[in-house]
């Protein structure tokens, strides 16, 4: 099937964010697999017109990466770490785990057309061991029965959230993110997991700073006691909050990130 | 006397919408940009870089200041600014956070360099399976357009400058610098000969200055407080703080900012200890490519210097902890399986030498082969590392040869055992919990 016209167009568009068209191959080949489900030969085809290379060149480049897939993937793309931090900690009792409760292989699909598994490596979040990924959406901290009530959940057509992003959209809704444009969710989920913070917070129990920090931490007095830092913390947190609140915190977005380039 | 811990890149994580330009302007986010748009002409800001002592926070640590003066400003061409946000190197998981929390920092960081180099586009190539942190930076160079941190004659200095965030598709080869240039160009993302370096002959065959995200990100900081106040952290040789990632067996996983040289002692002892019951048996110091070290080595100090001097690498200060219910030969087999996965091809050593190892290794950890397939092991890596036409080679023999330098012994348990001695259920996170697998 040919793309349709409005993907045919935002291919281009995603051309013209660089200096040289063909930088934006990587993008455009993920809006293929946003608009078709896939990497289709036509997708392939339209990529390669549009830069004026190849189809065979298109193709080698999209067989390179492991996120442009030739095979449909289901509305949701599970992935498991079990690369060696992850797969110690327990990735891999809860890859086999999921293999069985749905019944598939690795990089195969259910039957249902829902989900597809696979196994991934280090996903830079090793502090958050076991992880998984879904949509390339972080699942931190998961066990084999948070990882099997997770996948029923999505097959089940229930509210699923990242532990540090939003409610979980679909594959192919991710791979749009991916190609450029912005789905305006930005401001979901957490500035940081817990672990993100842990040194951080130890930092403020104790009153630690980098010298003569000049931002924010310099306005504190080194605390007497764990519970006055606390304290000023608070403090320090709500008047941010309130500086926050004052100023036009929401921005529109919209579609394009590179807008900018593409105005110049 | 410096405090143990020091929050700079770290600092404003747990301020309330932390990624939104509001929240980041209001604890003095833009000021450094503002203060060399005034102030300093771009030659002060790579003079400021260099003075600071700032060294590459991607692995291999090279002169930042250094690098930047490196690009040929007779060169007709545009100069281009890359980061380097593909962070894949196992372990690593520092630039994620930093880019989720706070984009803004590495935007300033990202403007502030590019004046500095007289690049007029810049680009931020991220790994592209962490959306939500796409999510993020593209909101943020958003909002940095709409405020005129970014676009035509930024806060009326007449300099220009466009950034595009790029996301990439799924290749760990793609962090290493020329392999990353080829992949923004559209192509396979395989590692280019050097000379000429991108400093030299990069994107588009034009001078081009690839650095990793925290690297970039420290630079507002070196701005704002000045050159000696960040040398005035870390050690002689190795300056500055930088964001130390604790992973695996330890009460606290997660993200430690310290000045360089802190020992891994009192890093673990900050966290906690490790869990209940159980002690530190091998770790990285900076990532799977760092070869292991172990508890005889907690007292090194973390820095470029004190690392190198025990054989390893202080890399990207990816501290991945285990303890003692961990097989060794299962984890040095993982991450041999990566590495042969990651290869790209281009050359034999590595493409067939990774494919070679993890034959042996995988055999070796069913406990069938002999003792001498440890000095074949040996010998393999003596013909990947230095012959290899990237790093990533060199990195796959470091685990292998390491782990047979101290633990051999395990090795050989595997053979008399005729497998694994190990229960890998001891080691995982819901063993401790009283959960079953
Ligand atoms: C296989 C391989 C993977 C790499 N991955 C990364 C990476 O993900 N991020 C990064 O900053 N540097 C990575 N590097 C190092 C880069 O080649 C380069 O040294 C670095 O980006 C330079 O930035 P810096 O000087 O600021 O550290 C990798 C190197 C190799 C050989
Ligand atoms: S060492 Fe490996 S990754 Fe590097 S060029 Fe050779 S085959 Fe490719
Ligand atoms: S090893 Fe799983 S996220 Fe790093």
């Amino acid at each position: 099937m040919p793309l349709p016209a409005t993907a045919l167009a935002e291919l281009a568009t995603i051309a013209a964010r660089y200096p040289q068209a063909r930088s934006g191959l990587l993008p455009m080949l993920h809006l293929v697999q946003a608009s078709e489900g896939r990497i289709t030969p036509e997708g392939i085809e339209a990529c390669a017109e549009i830069l004026g290379i190849s189809a065979a060149e298109v193709s080698g480049v999209a067989t390179f990466y492991t996120m442009y897939k030739r095979k449909p993937v289901g509305d949701y793309h599970v992935g498991v770490c079990t690369n060696t931090l992850c797969a110690v900690m327990g990735g891999d009792v809860i890859f086999e785990r999921l293999k069985d409760h749905l019944d598939v292989g690795n990089d195969e699909t259910t039957a249902d057309g829902k989900i597809t598994l696979e196994h991934v490596e280090c996903n830079a979040a090793c502090d958050y061991a076991p992880v998984m990924m879904v949509n390339w959406e972080f699942m931190d901290n998961m066990t084999p029965q948070s990882a099997t009530q997770l996948v029923d959940d999505l097959r089940e057509g229930n509210e699923v959230r990242s532990t540090r992003g939003p409610k979980i959209c679909t594959w192919r809704e991710a791979e749009r993110v991916l190609a450029g444009f912005n789905d305006g969710l930005a401001d979901e989920g957490p500035a940081a997991g817990p672990a993100s913070l842990v040194g951080l917070e130890i930092a403020r129990e104790r009153g630690w700073t980098a010298p003569e920090s000049g931002r924010r931490t310099a306005e504190l007095a080194p605390p007497s006691s764990p519970e006055a830092a606390a304290e000023e913390a608070d403090t320090s947190r709500a008047e941010s909050e309130t500086k926050v609140d004052e100023s036009p915190a929401d921005t529109k977005h919209v579609d394009n990130p590179a807008k900018g380039d593409e105005a110049k | 006397m410096t405090d143990l811990l020091t929050p700079v890149l770290t600092d404003n994580w747990d301020a309330e919408r932390s990624w939104t330009l509001a929240s980041y302007e209001s604890l003095g986010g833009y000021g450094a940009l503002r203060k060399a748009l005034a102030d300093l002409t771009p030659d002060a800001v790579i003079e400021a870089v260099k003075d600071s002592g700032l060294r590459g926070r991607g692995g291999a640590g090279f002169p930042t200041g250094m690098k930047w003066g490196f690009i040929p400003q007779d060169n007709p061409n545009p100069k281009y600014l890359v980061v380097n946000a593909d962070e894949s190197e196992p372990g690593t998981c520092k630039d994620i956070p930093l880019m989720m929390a706070s984009p803004h920092t590495l935007i300033e960081g990202v403007i502030l360099s590019s004046y500095a180099i007289r690049a007029n586009t810049a680009f931020i190539y991220v790994r592209g399976e962490v959306l939500h942190v796409v999510r993020r930076l593209q909101a943020a160079v958003q909002e940095a357009y709409a405020a005129g941190h970014l676009g035509s004659d930024i806060h009326g200095s007449g300099y220009n400058l466009d950034l595009v965030i790029h996301a990439g598709a799924g290749a760990y080869i793609c962090g290493e610098e020329t392999a990353l240039l080829d992949s923004l160009e559209g192509r396979r993302g395989q590692p280019r000969l050097r000379p000429p370096f991108p400093a030299v002959a990069g994107l588009y065959a034009s001078p081009t200055v690839i650095n990793n995200v925290e690297s970039i990100a420290s630079v507002p900081s070196i701005i704002d407080h000045g050159a000696a106040w960040f040398a005035s952290m870390g050690t002689e040789k190795s300056k500055g703080y930088g964001i130390f990632s604790l992973s695996g067996h330890v009460k606290r996983p997660g993200q430690y900012e310290a000045p360089l040289g802190i020992t891994l002692r009192q890093l673990i002892d900050l966290a906690g200890g490790m869990r209940d019951g159980h002690e530190l048996k091998f770790w990285t110091p900076g990532g799977s490519s760092t070869p292991l070290l172990t508890a005889e080595h907690l007292d090194v100090p973390l820095d470029f210097e004190g690392v190198a001097a025990v054989g390893s690498m202080l890399g990207t200060r990816a501290l991945q902890l285990f303890d003692e219910t961990t097989c060794v030969v299962r984890a040095v087999l993982r991450w041999t399986e990566f590495y042969k996965h990651e290869s790209c091809g281009k050359c034999t050593p590595c493409r067939e030498g990774t494919w070679w190892l993890v034959q042996i290794l995988a055999a070796l950890e069913q406990g069938q082969g002999s003792e001498a397939d440890l000095d074949l092991l040996l010998d393999q890596c003596d013909n990947i590392l230095g012959r290899s036409f990237c790093a990533l080679g060199d990195g796959a023999t470091s685990p292998i040869s390491s782990s047979i330098q101290f633990f051999r012994d395990e090795y050989l348990a595997h053979l008399t055992h005729g497998g694994c001695p190990f229960d890998p259920a001891a080691a995982t996170v819901f063993a401790t919990a009283g959960a079953t697998a």
